[in-house]
């Protein structure tokens, strides 16, 4: 799995960003185990001391567990997932409506292109094909 | 965490000419530092004073509490910019006889390198290309199990693909009482494996701070940062 890194943000803030994006979506699983740092900065090729300071954040905000011995889990606390993966979904919204009012569109615009995009799916409920592949390069 | 290399109020001329000027750097273990500079800013004057192998006109260098000599030699693995082998032997030959001058050498790393990157034993050095020759000098320093590790310019030469393993083996050999020193130009590819960044200019520590802070403080990375700085 590719870690994508840009390169003017800080390095932790994109990899607590990518493992956010990791635990709401399910690819790694509620109360599942995570790989060791060394593993995961190998993986994504950082500095490990970055990838500590990454697992140290989703740690505090309770998304990631230490166990002394055993390792990092992640949280079961389906709640909270949901609540971070609202709160992801909602910064991508903001940023979308920014990019859309940048080229000029009003918000009912917006709504009614958007409206518009969804209800021009395929009649047996099937997504266009273009977002199905969207997708799948986003995980 | 402990510090691994100090250099107070170090000078160093060849002539007249003064390349290190009042030169102060430290770095604690489990540090991976970046050194950078324009092209005769005195980073391989540097590398070579900590190694012992120039002496400093004035000031102090102490490596892990050792003045360079031999206490300080077996605990810092260091990867000269120029070809130091003797280019008649064997790659074999050469794991055998860095194996002999240091007690921390793994010849097994070196051999499971080796074969990683496709490099024959049996080759003698001198029939190797640049790039080859390069990854052969770097297997032997990373194989070593040393305090600090010195690299001057070691992703210089080699194609890509094997730069993205040479800096996997760095990020691998992580461990938190080692540090690791590398001048490089290559700045973009090595920033995400670095923790600090130190600027050398005309012979001084300009900016020695970490790459998130760059980040966060300056909004920029630090290649950026660098081609800013340094501006022609």
């Amino acid at each position: 799995m590719g870690w994508q890194l840009n390169k003017n943000q800080p390095i932790y803030l994109q990899l607590v960003a990518e493992l956010q994006s990791r635990i709401v979506s399910g690819v790694y699983r509620p109360g599942g185990k995570i790989d060791a740092v060394r593993d995961l900065a190998a993986e994504a090729a950082v500095n490990p001391n970055t990838m500590q300071r990454a697992l140290a954040e989703l740690e505090q905000s309770g998304l990631l567990r230490a166990e002394r011995t055993a390792g990092r889990f992640v949280t079961e606390d389906a709640e909270l997932i949901a609540s971070v993966r609202r709160n992801l979904a909602q910064e991508k919204i903001n940023a979308f409506m920014w990019d859309m009012s940048t080229l000029g569109y009003r918000r009912e615009e917006i709504t009614a292109l958007m409206r518009e995009t969804v209800e021009g799916e395929a009649p047996d409920g099937a997504p266009p094909k273009e977002i199905m592949e969207g997708e799948r390069t986003h995980g | 965490m402990a510090e691994l290399l100090r250099c107070e109020n170090v000078w160093k001329g060849y002539g007249g000419k003064q390349v290190l000027m009042d030169f102060n750097l430290q770095v604690d273990g489990g540090r991976i530092v970046g050194l950078l500079g324009p092209n005769g800013c005195g980073k391989t004057t540097f590398m070579k004073l900590v190694n012992g192998l120039l002496v400093p006109n004035q000031g102090q260098i102490l490596i892990d509490g050792y003045a360079p000599g031999p206490e300080s030699k077996a605990r810092v693995s260091y990867l000269p910019d120029a070809n130091y082998l003797p280019d008649w032997m064997k790659v074999e030959d050469l794991v055998v006889m860095v194996a002999d001058f240091f007690p921390d050498f793994d010849a097994a790393k070196a051999i499971a390198m080796l074969s990683d990157l496709k490099i024959s034993g049996l080759e003698r050095l001198k029939t190797l290309s640049k790039g080859t020759k390069e990854k052969v000098q770097l297997i032997l320093a990373m194989s070593r199990q040393a305090r600090l590790y010195m690299l001057d310019e070691p992703i210089g030469g080699v194609d890509p693909a094997a730069r993205d393993y040479i800096l996997n083996t760095i990020i691998g050999n992580y461990n938190e009482n080692a540090a690791v020193i590398i001048s490089t130009h290559l700045i973009m590819d090595i920033e995400q494996v670095l923790d600090e960044a130190v600027f050398l200019n005309n012979g001084q520590v300009m900016l020695h701070k970490s790459v998130d802070a760059i980040r966060e403080e300056d909004g920029k990375s630090v290649d950026d940062l660098f081609r800013e700085v340094f501006r022609c």
